[in-house]
């Protein structure tokens, strides 16, 4: 019913055909949904290949922590990190979505910012930076938005506990 | 509240002429795509001798507009705004967090309450990322999908409705405060009837609704139908003709379409620009493409159109509710997967299939295969997006909510600078923002 | 309260009093319990549930309270109406500090009072680690009922001097529960007439 992705019948020409690559960028498909890989290096100029492109809007710029689901399927020839750095953008003019998941290791927590491009995305990768700890390169501004500016700890990490306390009820999950 | 709270963390704002070029540059121009000449000579600002004027100071979190806790910190040059920086995470609630322990099932009661004007909004996009994911999106009932609608689209009328009781307290018609809320009253008290909550319904569930509508509902619509169109036409002459209202509200918070696009805002926002996108028409969902409505579209990109624009949201939803009670099919309510569905409570007596199904349903939750995905729809304040990432457990190993007042609040910046403070007021009221669903 | 009581049981005699004379302390506790001014305190979804009730619908301006007071010098309950993040507690205290005595607290919904759904690291688990609450009412979110209930029972409770003996004893607040009121089933119809 609500296939979001890819009316792309008169987008451009490497988007008609189930293409393997964007931009020089594995690509998948998840439930119909077109998803590319890029790498850290590329990472920026595939994003500003895509705006060209029409996908003018960072519609949202997410992450999430496979520390405990690290055999996830992906493409070929992508390592698997820990961080992902997922974002989805959008064209309005040819209505379409498209996604990015851009690994990003435990140990190098970097990546590089979408500011410049998408200014809509400081208040993104500020909470992205607040919940996972991944820095962002060049962000204006990289500081805590959500929790407390002294808080010790980034809540969305696998390993950061939930923080509940005990309750009197056998068998409540939370 | 003017002294800065150092137990919360210190969000500090430095006065402008402690900035360099370069930070004012990205903190003003790069929205505008200004190089740093244009930057340095911002019309309404000059150079100032007296710099040192200026004042910052603190606008909530707790303050008695209604919006919630929202912090603003401003510098001010005696009446007018040169920057303001907006502070959040007073409502930090860890709902992405808790959305990991809570099953699929369960998750809906969690979403909920990050927008709680709009509940159904973001229950609905929980469950069609959900059903996505499980791959029944194409065989969600009839009645469901169009029951799912019809309550989106009161629940449309309702956000605006609060919008416009909110909206008019902040600029003074106090008096609006109560006749918006009066019309809300009528809505959510079919609401009750339907969902047996006023708010925080928790009602749109993956596979489709939880419950099928009452008897008697089509003439509880039919008299709200009746009721508020000329309620409306009484705020118009309230407020929209009225001079004090049109000069607090013209030319107030103005912003481009290529702004509004660079900030990622959506929803009245982007259409009080100009452009036309709303995702009921141009990526529709549900059965949005089987109904009649238009696409409201301002042209100043400032706060009068963003309040005409909710008003007239308000007559367009009564057009689309009026075309559903017509089609509204008969069937069920929600779909007959019994992975997915428990089944109905008289069928526990009779068969143990069902007994099992029942128990396994609700404490350990159905498992959604592997796989991650994206919806977005068009809630009252914009696009509302639900990211779910799944490893085959009954739980989300990841949710993530696009809120789009967190996107929204960006664009507040950009419009307050150089207005008064007055106007201030009047820009955080057109943006509209919810703060539970910025903070989540 | 005890005097107008005596008043209204005589009847048409009553009428017929023109001294009223009572206990200090009485008098000040009925005008206390009459007018108590909320400080507005609204976090999240309560807080629409509480402006609900002082809609015209169900007008708490009956029990002289429609006056939300935006500075909380001027205000003698505060209704804590949502969930309390760890940012916003000291913000809370600080708010609820500047109130003059006497004042009391309303903890209106299950997150304010025990952290309701969200037993999680951002939450504080009830408000009342932070102030000392006087009247707790359940519900996710109360209905306006039951936040009628609960005002009520604080009035009740002022206006006995319960309360602020209770206080100079523990020095906390009173610590009352109140049942949550689902609403019935034939509310009163707006424009059907």
């Amino acid at each position: 019913m609500s296939e979001i992705a890819d009316d792309a019948t008169d987008a451009g020409d490497d988007m008609a055909a189930e293409p393997s690559e964007i931009h020089g960028c594995p690509v998948s498909d998840s439930r119909g949904q077109v998803v590319i890989h890029p790498s850290r290096e590329r990472y920026i100029e595939v994003v500003k290949a895509l705006a060209d492109e029409g996908y003018a809007v960072c519609a949202d710029l997410t992450a999430v922590d496979y520390l405990d689901y690290v055999h996830r399927p992906l493409p070929e020839g992508i390592a698997q990190e820990r961080f992902e750095i997922v974002v989805n953008l959008l064209d309005i003019i040819n209505r379409r979505r498209i996604r990015l998941r851009l690994q990003v290791p435990a140990g190098d927590a970097v990546a590089p910012t979408l500011f410049d491009i998408h200014p809509g995305s400081e208040a993104m990768e500020r909470e992205v930076y607040d919940m996972f700890g991944i820095e962002f390169t060049d962000h204006p501004d990289l500081s805590r938005i959500l929790m407390p500016e002294d808080w010790i700890g980034h809540p969305l990490r696998k390993d950061y506990e939930v923080g509940k306390i005990p309750v009197q009820f056998k068998g409540a999950n939370s | 509240m003017t002294a800065t709270i150092r137990d919360e963390g210190a969000q500090e704002m430095r006065p402008r002429s402690e900035l360099t070029a370069r930070e004012l540059m990205r903190e003003i121009g790069s929205v505008l795509r200004m190089s740093e000449a244009e930057v340095a000579e911002l019309g309404e600002m000059p150079d100032d001798p007296d710099e040192d004027q200026t004042m910052i100071i603190n606008m909530g979190p707790q303050h008695p507009s209604t919006h919630g806790v929202l912090r603003l910190m401003l510098e001010l040059k005696g009446e007018t705004v040169l920057r303001c920086k907006p502070v959040i995470g007073y409502l930090h609630t860890g709902m992405e967090k808790t959305a990991e322990q809570l099953t699929f099932m369960q998750g809906g009661t969690n979403v909920t309450r990050m927008d709680y004007l709009s509940p159904f909004n973001n229950e609905l996009v929980f469950s069609m990322a959900t059903e996505q994911l499980l791959g029944i999106d194409g065989d969600i009932p009839e009645r469901a999908v169009w029951m799912r609608m019809l309550l989106s689209e009161l629940n449309r009328m309702s956000s605006h409705l609060l919008f416009m009781a909110s909206n008019g307290m902040d600029l003074g018609a106090v008096s609006m405060m109560i006749y918006g809320w009066r019309e809300r009253e009528e809505v959510l008290r079919f609401f009750q009837k339907v969902t047996g909550l006023r708010m925080n319904h928790n009602f749109i569930r993956p596979g489709g609704v939880a419950a099928d509508l009452p008897a008697g509902w089509r003439d509880d619509v039919l008299r709200l139908l009746d009721l508020i169109p000329e309620r409306l036409d009484e705020y118009d002459i309230l407020m929209t003709g009225q001079p004090i209202w049109r000069e607090r509200l013209q030319g107030v918070g103005v912003i481009t379409p290529d702004e509004a696009l660079a900030l990622g805002a959506t929803g009245p926002i982007l259409r009080s620009t100009g452009v036309a996108w709303d995702l009921r028409r141009d990526m529709p969902y549900l059965h949005y493409d089987q109904v009649e409505f238009d696409v409201i579209v301002g042209s100043y990109g400032d706060a009068f159109d963003r309040y005409a624009i909710r008003l007239n949201e308000i007559r367009e939803s009564m057009k689309i509710v009026r075309q559903i009670l017509d089609v509204m099919p008969i069937g069920d309510y929600r779909i007959q997967d019994k992975k997915v569905t428990p089944p109905p409570r008289a069928r526990i007596d009779e068969s143990m299939e069902a007994l099992i199904h029942h128990f396994k349903i609700f404490t350990e939750g159905f498992k959604v295969p592997e796989g991650e995905v994206y919806v977005g729809i068009e809630s009252p304040r914009g696009e509302v997006g639900c990211y779910i990432a799944s490893d085959g457990s009954p739980t989300p190993y990841r949710m993530h909510v696009r809120a789009p007042s967190f996107v929204n609040v960006q664009c507040l910046p950009h419009m307050m600078r150089g207005g008064l403070v007055a106007d201030a007021v009047a820009v955080i009221s057109s943006v509209d923002p919810v703060l539970g669903e910025v903070d989540r | 309260m005890r005097i107008v009581d005596d008043v209204l049981a005589d009847g048409i005699g009553g009428l017929s009093h023109n001294f009223i004379t009572g206990h200090l302390e009485d008098l000040i506790n009925w005008s206390r319990s009459r007018s108590s001014w909320p400080a507005s305190f609204g976090l999240a979804c309560c807080a629409i549930e509480m402006m609900a009730t002082g809609g015209a619908h169900y007008d708490i301006s009956r029990f002289g309270m429609e006056v939300f007071r935006a500075s909380p010098r001027q205000a003698d309950v505060m209704i804590v109406a949502g969930r309390v993040s760890q940012k916003m507690a000291p913000v809370l205290r600080q708010v609820y500090d500047q109130m003059m005595e006497p004042k009391w607290v309303i903890s209106m919904g299950v997150c304010a009072s025990t952290g309701g759904m969200f037993n999680n690291y951002a939450i504080v688990q009830g408000v009342d680690q932070v102030v000392p609450v006087d009247v707790y009412a359940p519900g996710c979110p109360p209905t306006p009922e039951t936040l009628i209930h609960a005002i009520e029972t604080l009035h009740q409770r002022i206006e006995d001097g319960e309360i602020l003996r209770r206080r100079t004893e523990t020095g906390a607040g009173a610590g009352l529960h109140v049942e949550e009121i689902a609403r019935t089933s034939s509310p009163v119809m707006l424009g059907t007439k």
